[in-house]
């Protein structure tokens, strides 16, 4: 899986850092790399998903280029994570899928969408699809309900799935030698760290986001984008209770749960994620992957249109653009539950399980450490 | 390269920390300040770059401080490192001003952070940059920028020529050309001269050039050299420098801290002869490892090799070069190129010396040899259990002690005790005034941060007035 290249840089890397330990203040990868003297292909898969790219060690380097040593840590991580993807992708045979990515993510997006037009528009009457809608179950009427929830459950399902899978490729490969227990307090810890990007903070004064100057921007911007998201989620839940326990079926009033939470959602995912892909073109290109930057793109680039289609459509539903936009709606929506498992979203699978590792580890106190 | 033929009430000689206080304080006094760095951007900043600390006196703990430390206990440590070579009233000052120093740091940008593993015993004296030295440099960069600092890289201050005891004119080479702009006072806070081989020689002889240079290759010592050819008064002795025991694979220069090794007192160590020449568990490593760079030093070919075995491998922070293995004492003699029937003697000679004791790499334990010359006092083990381990050893210059006389307002002083009117230095290259031998860590950054700011304020004000 993995070509080699990556993961002896990422050990020439660690080797050097073990010996200087200048930027341990910054986030979680350097106390864990204090507990190691050597680097097993395991320990760097670790270290490198634990690596939030904040870049605050590469601007602090003294070993930099171009310096010899050529330290480029967040770059030498950022490039191991790719092959770590392949490595932990489930099934193997879609492991290639990572690829290439932004194509593939593309592609996807455009057979979803053909997809679901092309059925719509051949499988309703014209007037459904083109004519205006309003009242109880008005988009029902374009799309089938029950083909919305099969096709949502079976694309969602498999997503969660294959991650799940990956997640536990990667614990099994990773964390062999751990020996804490994961105890809820660890995974309270790790939990608390993901949902508040706890290093993502440069030791509380902010992360080089886009040059050596210090900013939390990328930060916030990740928060919009992805509690946008679990708002977005958290209004499908809503709906779903709504319609099937109370029986109140869609569209929902502007000021319900569901449309609030959607609403809100949708703002935070389109304000981070165009900031993220703003910061992508402004930053120093110092530090991550070429080979990612196509599955970095595709992702923002598709939640960006999942939150940008599903507002218009609110703004827009009861007009006769409806029906065309409910369609190109859940056509990125299927999309996105297509990619999933396959594009730059397992990244976060992998950072909660490396986590979960850092603070299974890190639990003992100081002095109790013991090298390995 | 415009800026370096304009007009200015200050230029600063120089780009590491104490260079880049004196210009700060100098431009938020008002005047305008030209700074001139002879190393391209990437590498800005001289021996700055490699530090990680600030020793500052402080009445209570803080954030990132444990307990106190208090001017006179400080002052205690500064003249024990020094034997009595330091100035008191200099020497109090530095101390006294180190305190308010820090929120003067931070207002700047510099962050800290709680001290780095491994170095707990500094946690009470020493505040810890976050990132290190090049983080607290790239910030007084951002804040010079900020004010309005003109900052020059690639641009060597070559002469500043002095007359009737004041700054007559300055000369700055870039890229092939000459410039003299013209300036009102000049702060030189350009570093000493431990890159500077041909110098070193003079010292050293040809030993110099097996001597590897931890830091910056910049300081040439160019600046410290014309002032002291124009009768500015010298202190601190021009034959010393700081020398440490460095991995003999570092780079010639710059290596920094990742080259260093702590192997010693868990070894034995030998030189080209494969014979051990100076007792490896003489006292605790932190108050020996800086005479180990002037022993490798007074050796044949300056070179040493620490040996030792499995037992030891875990019991030092691990440098950035692994360790030479072998599964006999004669495979690591063939490793290193020493002759095999020495080494398995002097190993032998040792192993029969050892003592039993209860070994503790914590404290002056009682593992010794016994009628052995010369002896190991602590930390003696066999060694006899494989894979045998060593690592080649050089000595690695830190810095020199050799620099300009300066007086409390960081005024330059002439041989003939007069202060040059507009000429006032900083960091290194007046560290010997306070520092005029032995080592205290973060102490440097001290000297720079303070006298820095103090040079920066005087020049400041002398171009004004």
């Amino acid at each position: 899986m993995r070509d080699g290249d990556a993961t002896d840089e990422a050990r020439r890397d660690m080797e050097i850092c073990n010996a200087c330990r200048y930027c341990e203040g910054y986030c979680a990868v350097f106390p864990a790399m204090e507990l190691r003297r050597e680097f097993s292909n395991a320990d760097l898969s670790y270290l490198a998903n634990l690596c939030h790219d904040c870049r605050g060690c590469f601007y602090a380097c003294q070993y930099a280029p171009p310096h010899e040593f050529n330290i480029n840590l967040p770059q030498a991580f950022a490039r191991l994570r790719v092959e770590s993807y392949r490595e932990y992708a489930w099934p193997d045979s879609l492991a290639a899928l990572f690829r290439r990515n932004g194509v593939i993510v593309a592609l996807v997006v455009a057979f979803a969408l053909a997809g679901v037009l092309l059925l719509t528009s051949g499988l309703q009457a014209p007037s459904a699809v083109y004519g205006p809608h309003t009242g109880t179950g008005a988009f029902y009427a374009v799309i089938p309900l029950g083909v919305m929830i099969a096709a949502g459950l079976a694309t969602f399902g498999y997503a969660v799935l294959a991650l799940a899978m990956g997640y536990a490729r990667f614990w099994r490969d990773t964390a062999a030698g751990l020996k804490q227990r994961v105890n809820l307090s660890v995974w309270r810890r790790a939990l608390g760290a993901a949902a508040t990007l706890r290093n993502l903070s440069g030791g509380g004064f902010g992360c080089n986001d886009r040059n050596e100057s210090f900013s939390g921007i990328r930060r916030w911007l990740h928060h919009a984008m992805f509690y946008g998201f679990v708002a977005c989620f958290a209004a499908t839940c809503v709906a779903t209770v709504y319609h099937h326990v109370l029986g109140w079926v869609a569209p929902y009033p502007v000021f319900s749960v569901p449309v609030v939470l959607g609403t809100v959602g949708g703002i935070g995912l389109l304000v981070g994620t165009t900031g993220l892909l703003i910061l992508k073109i402004v930053r120093d290109p110092v530090s991550g992957a070429r080979e990612l930057l196509g599955a970095d793109v595709a992702l923002l680039l598709l939640l960006a249109a999942v939150a940008a289609t599903g507002l218009l459509l609110l703004a827009l539903r009861d007009g006769a653009a409806m029906g065309v936009l409910l369609a190109v709606h859940l056509g990125f929506v299927l999309a996105l539950f297509l990619v999933l498992p396959y594009g730059k979203f397992v990244h976060g699978i992998y950072r909660l399980g490396a986590l979960v590792h850092s603070a299974a580890e890190a639990a003992p106190a100081r002095g109790e450490r013991t090298i390995e | 390269m415009s800026e370096l033929t304009g007009s200015y009430d200050v230029l600063v000689a120089g780009g590491g920390n104490a260079a880049l206080c004196a210009a700060i304080t100098a431009r938020e006094a008002g005047a305008s300040v030209l700074l001139v760095e002879h190393a391209p951007r990437a590498f800005r900043g001289g021996n700055s770059r490699h530090t990680r600390n600030f020793r500052i006196m402080h009445a209570a703990p803080t954030a990132t401080l444990t307990e106190a430390y208090a001017e006179d206990e400080y002052w205690d440590d500064l003249r024990r490192v020094t034997d009595g070579e330091t100035d008191e009233a200099l020497a109090r000052l530095t101390i006294r001003s180190s305190g308010p120093a820090l929120a003067w740091m931070e207002s700047r940008g510099v962050r800290f952070q709680p001290s780095l593993t491994g170095t707990l015993s500094l946690s009470r004296t020493n505040a810890f940059f976050l990132g290190g030295g090049k983080a607290l440099l790239n910030a007084y960069y951002r804040a010079a920028e900020r004010l309005g600092v003109v900052i020059v890289y690639d641009a060597e201050v070559q002469d500043v020529r002095l007359r009737a005891g004041a700054v007559d004119s300055v000369v700055i080479e870039s890229g092939g050309r000459t410039m003299r702009p013209r300036v009102k006072t000049v702060v030189v806070a350009a570093g000493g001269f431990q890159a500077n081989i041909d110098w070193l020689r003079q010292y050293w002889g040809a030993a110099a050039d097996n001597f590897l240079i931890r830091g910056t290759p910049y300081a040439k010592g160019r600046v410290l050299r014309n002032l002291l050819d124009q009768d500015v008064m010298p202190i601190g002795d021009p034959t010393q420098c700081h020398a440490v025991a460095i991995d003999a694979r570092a780079p010639k220069f710059d290596g920094g801290i990742v080259t260093r090794l702590d192997v010693i007192p868990f070894s034995i160590v030998v030189n080209r002869e494969a014979r051990r020449f100076y007792d490896e568990g003489e006292d605790l490593w932190p108050k020996r490892y800086a005479i180990w760079g002037r022993l490798i030093a007074q050796q044949p070919d300056q070179i040493a090799y620490a040996i030792t075995d499995a037992k030891a491998l875990t019991l030092f922070m691990p440098s950035m070069y692994p360790a030479i293995t072998g599964a006999t004492i004669d495979e690591i003699a063939g490793k290193l190129a020493l002759d095999r029937a020495t080494l398995g003697e002097t190993v032998r000679a040792y192993n029969a010396a050892v003592r039993p004791g209860r070994f503790s790499d914590k404290i002056l334990d009682d593992c010794r040899t016994d009628g052995l010359a010369p002896p190991k006092s602590h930390w003696a083990q066999r060694i006899d259990a494989p894979p045998y381990v060593a690592y080649p050893l050089r000595p690695g210059i830190t810095f020199t002690y050799l620099g300009v006389k300066v007086d409390e307002r960081a005024r330059v002083v002439m041989r003939n005790g007069e202060r040059a009117k507009n000429l006032f230095a900083a960091g290194e290259i007046m560290a010997g005034n306070i520092l005029g031998r032995g080592y205290l860590a973060g102490f440097g950054m001290t000297i720079g941060t303070v006298f820095g700011c103090i040079a920066g304020r005087e020049a400041a004000t002398y171009a004004r007035w």
